[in-house]
C-alpha cells in the first residue's frame, strides 16, 4: 500500500516535471507571438498578455520601414540553404558509395581521414576562408556559402553507416551486366534506395545553413544579400531601441517558418537526432 | 619443344579468367577515385587550404581592412604571445569554460533523468511523443533570433520577466538583469541548456533503448533496486555515449558565438559573456582587423579543443580497457582454479 503510493508520487512528480518543461519550452515563443501584435505602449504597461492585440499591422509598417526586410532575408536564406543542402546530400552519399561499393587502395585511409576532419572546429577555417574570398572578389556571392557545403564529412559518415546494410553489391554487379555505366547505377539504382537517409540528412543540413550566423554575417556586407539570422541581429540595433511590437514581431516572422516545417517533420528529426547523426 | 598437355591448357585458361576477373576489378577501382573527387576539391579548396593560410597568418604582421600584403615576422611567435598575454582573451577563455560548464552540467543530468523516466518499462509516461517533440523544439530555432528574444524577454525597465516578477511580488522595482555579471552569463548558460537538453535526452534515450533487455531482467531477479539498474547497468552501458554527448558538446561549446555576441550589447558588464569566438570575431572583423592576432587566437582554440578531446577518449578509454584486463585475469584464474 505504502509502496503503490509512493509509485503514483513519482508519477505525479515526473508529469509536473515534464509539465514545467513543457511551458519552459513554448513560454518563451508565446510570449513574442502574442507581443508582436500589441502595440509599444501596450507592451512597457504590461510585458505579459496572453490575450493577442490589434497592432499587428501597424508593427509590421515601422518593422519594414526600416531597414529590417523579412522578405528578402527568407530569399536569401532559401537559396543558400536549399543549394548546400542539395550539394551536401548528393556529394556525401556519392564519396559514401565510393567509399561502400569500391574496393580501392586508399579506401580505408580515407575513410579515417574523414574521420579526423570531422573534429575540426569551424574558427580555424574561418579567417583564412574570409582572406580566400576577399582575394578572389567573391564577398557578397552566395557560391562561397553554398559550394562548402559538398566537403560534409558528417553527412558522408551517416550515409556510408546507412548504406553498408541496404546496399547489396549484387544489384550493382546485376546492372553492369546489363550494361549500366557506374555514374548511372548511383543515379538511378543507388539515389533512390538511400531515401530516407537523404531526407534525414537534408533536414539538419537545411536547419543547420538556415541558422548559420558567423559566416554570413563575415562574407555578406550588403544588405539586400543579408540571410534570415544576419536581418534579425539588425533588430539588436539602435534603430528599433524603443519599438518593441515591431522587434517581436520581426523576431516571430524569423521563428514561424521553422515552426511550421519543424511541427510537420518532428516525427523525421526525432528519429534522426535518436540516431546519433546530427551534432556538426 | 613440348607440346602443353590439355590438362596444362585448361589451366592457362582458368588463370588467364581468373587474370581478366582481376583486370576488371581493377578497372572498378578507379571510379573510387572519381567518386571522391568533388568532396577531396571542396574539402582542399574550402577548408584545407583557408586553414592552412590562417595558420600562415598567425605569424605574420598581417591586419587592417582591404589588407592584401603581409611580412613573416621576427619572432615567429609574437601574435601567440600576444594573445596568450592579453587580459582579454583570458578572460574570453575563463568565461567559454564556465559558460559550457554551467550549461553541460545540469543539461546532462537533466536529460539523463528524463532519459531513464521516458525508457522505464513499468511505468510509461503518457504522451511521450509529444513531449519529446516539445523538449526538442528550441534546439531547431535559430540561435541569433534565441538571443534577441531573451534579451528581450530579460529586458529593462519593463521586459516579460520583470513584468512576471512584479506581478509575483516577488521585486518591487525592475531589475536591471543584464547589468549583472552573474545573471548576465546565467541567461547564456540557461539558453545553452535550454535548447540543448532535449537533443541529448532523445540520444541518450535511443543509447538506453539499445541495452540488452536481458541484462535489465538478470539484474532484477538479483532483486536490484531502481537506483542500482542505473547505476550498475544503464550508466556503464551509456558510456560510449556519454562520452560522444561530453566531447561533441565540448567541441560545440567551445565554438559558442551566436547566444553570447547578440545576448547583451558589447558582451555584458566587464566582458562578463565575452566568449573566445566573440574575442576572434571582434579582434578580425572589427577595430582594427587584427587578422594575425584573431588568427593565432583560432590556433590556441584549436590546440585546446583537441588536447581536451585525446584526453577525454584517453581516460574512458583506458579505464573501459583496464576493466576489461581486470576481468581477463579474474577469469583466467577462474579457469585456473577449475582446472586444478
Amino acid at each position: 500500500m505504502k509502496e503503490m503510493k509512493q509509485i503514483s508520487l513519482l508519477r505525479l512528480l515526473t508529469y509536473v516535471l515534464c509539465i514545467a518543461l513543457t511551458l519552459l519550452s513554448i513560454m518563451p515563443f508565446l510570449i513574442m507571438i502574442v507581443n508582436s501584435t500589441r502595440s509599444t505602449t501596450e507592451i512597457q504597461q504590461h510585458a505579459i498578455s496572453l490575450l493577442p492585440s490589434k497592432y499587428l499591422f501597424n508593427n509590421l509598417k515601422i518593422l519594414t520601414g526600416k531597414s529590417f526586410n523579412p522578405l528578402v532575408g527568407f530569399r536569401n536564406s532559401i537559396i543558400i540553404s536549399t543549394g548546400a543542402t542539395l550539394c551536401t546530400v548528393y556529394f556525401s552519399t556519392l564519396t559514401a558509395y565510393a567509399l561502400v561499393v569500391y574496393d580501392w587502395k586508399f579506401r580505408n585511409a580515407f575513410f579515417s581521414f574523414i574521420m579526423a576532419i570531422m573534429m575540426i572546429p569551424s574558427q580555424l577555417v574561418s579567417i583564412g576562408f574570409y582572406q580566400f574570398i576577399y582575394k578572389i572578389h567573391m564577398t557578397n556571392n552566395f557560391l562561397p556559402l553554398i559550394l562548402p557545403a559538398i566537403a560534409a564529412p558528417t553527412c558522408v559518415f551517416f550515409m556510408r553507416q546507412f548504406m553498408i546494410p541496404v546496399l547489396h553489391i549484387d544489384v550493382v554487379n546485376s546492372a553492369r551486366i546489363d550494361g549500366a555505366k557506374e555514374f548511372y547505377i548511383f543515379n538511378k539504382i543507388v539515389l533512390p534506395m538511400m531515401k530516407p537517409a537523404i531526407a534525414t540528412q537534408a533536414i539538419f543540413s537545411f536547419v543547420t545553413n538556415w541558422n548559420s550566423l558567423f559566416l554570413p554575417m563575415i562574407l555578406l556586407t550588403k544588405q539586400e544579400k543579408y540571410t534570415m539570422p544576419v536581418m534579425v541581429s539588425l533588430l539588436k540595433g539602435d534603430i528599433y531601441k524603443t519599438e518593441y511590437g515591431s522587434i517581436y514581431l520581426g523576431l516571430t516572422l524569423t521563428v514561424l517558418p521553422l515552426l511550421i516545417v519543424y511541427f510537420l517533420l518532428s516525427k523525421y528529426i526525432i528519429a534522426g537526432v535518436a540516431l546519433g547523426g546530427v551534432k556538426e | 619443344m613440348l607440346s602443353p598437355s590439355p590438362a596444362l591448357g585448361k589451366r592457362n585458361r582458368f588463370l588467364e579468367e581468373q587474370h581478366m576477373k582481376r583486370k576488371k576489378k581493377i578497372s572498378y577501382a578507379k571510379y573510387g577515385y572519381i567518386f571522391c573527387i568533388p568532396f577531396v576539391t571542396a574539402f582542399t579548396l574550402f577548408t584545407l587550404y583557408p586553414i592552412i593560410y590562417t595558420i600562415l597568418i598567425g605569424f605574420t604582421d598581417f591586419k587592417g581592412l582591404g589588407a592584401t600584403s603581409f611580412h613573416f615576422l621576427a619572432d615567429p611567435f609574437q601574435n601567440y604571445k600576444d594573445i596568450l598575454g592579453s587580459p582579454t582573451f583570458r578572460t574570453a577563455l575563463g568565461n567559454t569554460f564556465r559558460l559550457w560548464g554551467w550549461n553541460f552540467l545540469p543539461q546532462i543530468l537533466l536529460a539523463l533523468l528524463l532519459a531513464v523516466i521516458f525508457t522505464n518499462r513499468r511505468h510509461k509516461i503518457k504522451g511521450q511523443g509529444f513531449f519529446k517533440v516539445v523538449f526538442y523544439m528550441p534546439n531547431i530555432i535559430t540561435a541569433a533570433t534565441v538571443a534577441i528574444l531573451f534579451g528581450s524577454l530579460f529586458g529593462y525597465p519593463m521586459g516579460p520577466v520583470n513584468d512576471m516578477l512584479k506581478s509575483l511580488g516577488i521585486i518591487d522595482e525592475p531589475y536591471f538583469f543584464m547589468q549583472s555579471k552573474a545573471v548576465a552569463r546565467g541567461v547564456v548558460s540557461f539558453i545553452q541548456f535550454w535548447m540543448w537538453y532535449g537533443s541529448t535526452m532523445i540520444v541518450l534515450i535511443s543509447g538506453i533503448l539499445g541495452i540488452n533487455p536481458e541484462i535489465y531482467e538478470a539484474a532484477e531477479i538479483d532483486g536490484a533496486s531502481s537506483w542500482e539498474k542505473f547505476l550498475y547497468v544503464t550508466l556503464p552501458n551509456l558510456r560510449t555515449i556519454l562520452i560522444y554527448t561530453l566531447v561533441t558538446s565540448l567541441i560545440g561549446g567551445l565554438q559558442m558565438f551566436d547566444i553570447p555576441q547578440l545576448l547583451v550589447a558589447k558582451s555584458g558588464p566587464d566582458n562578463a559573456t565575452l566568449t573566445t569566438s566573440c574575442f576572434i570575431y571582434n579582434q578580425a572583423f572589427s577595430g582594427s582587423y587584427m587578422y594575425n592576432r584573431a588568427s593565432a587566437a583560432s590556433m590556441i582554440m584549436f590546440i585546446i579543443i583537441a588536447i581536451l578531446s585525446a584526453v577525454v577518449f584517453y581516460i574512458m578509454q583506458d579505464r573501459s580497457d583496464a576493466a576489461e584486463k581486470k576481468a581477463l585475469k579474474a577469469r583466467k584464474k577462474q579457469v585456473r582454479k577449475a582446472g586444478a
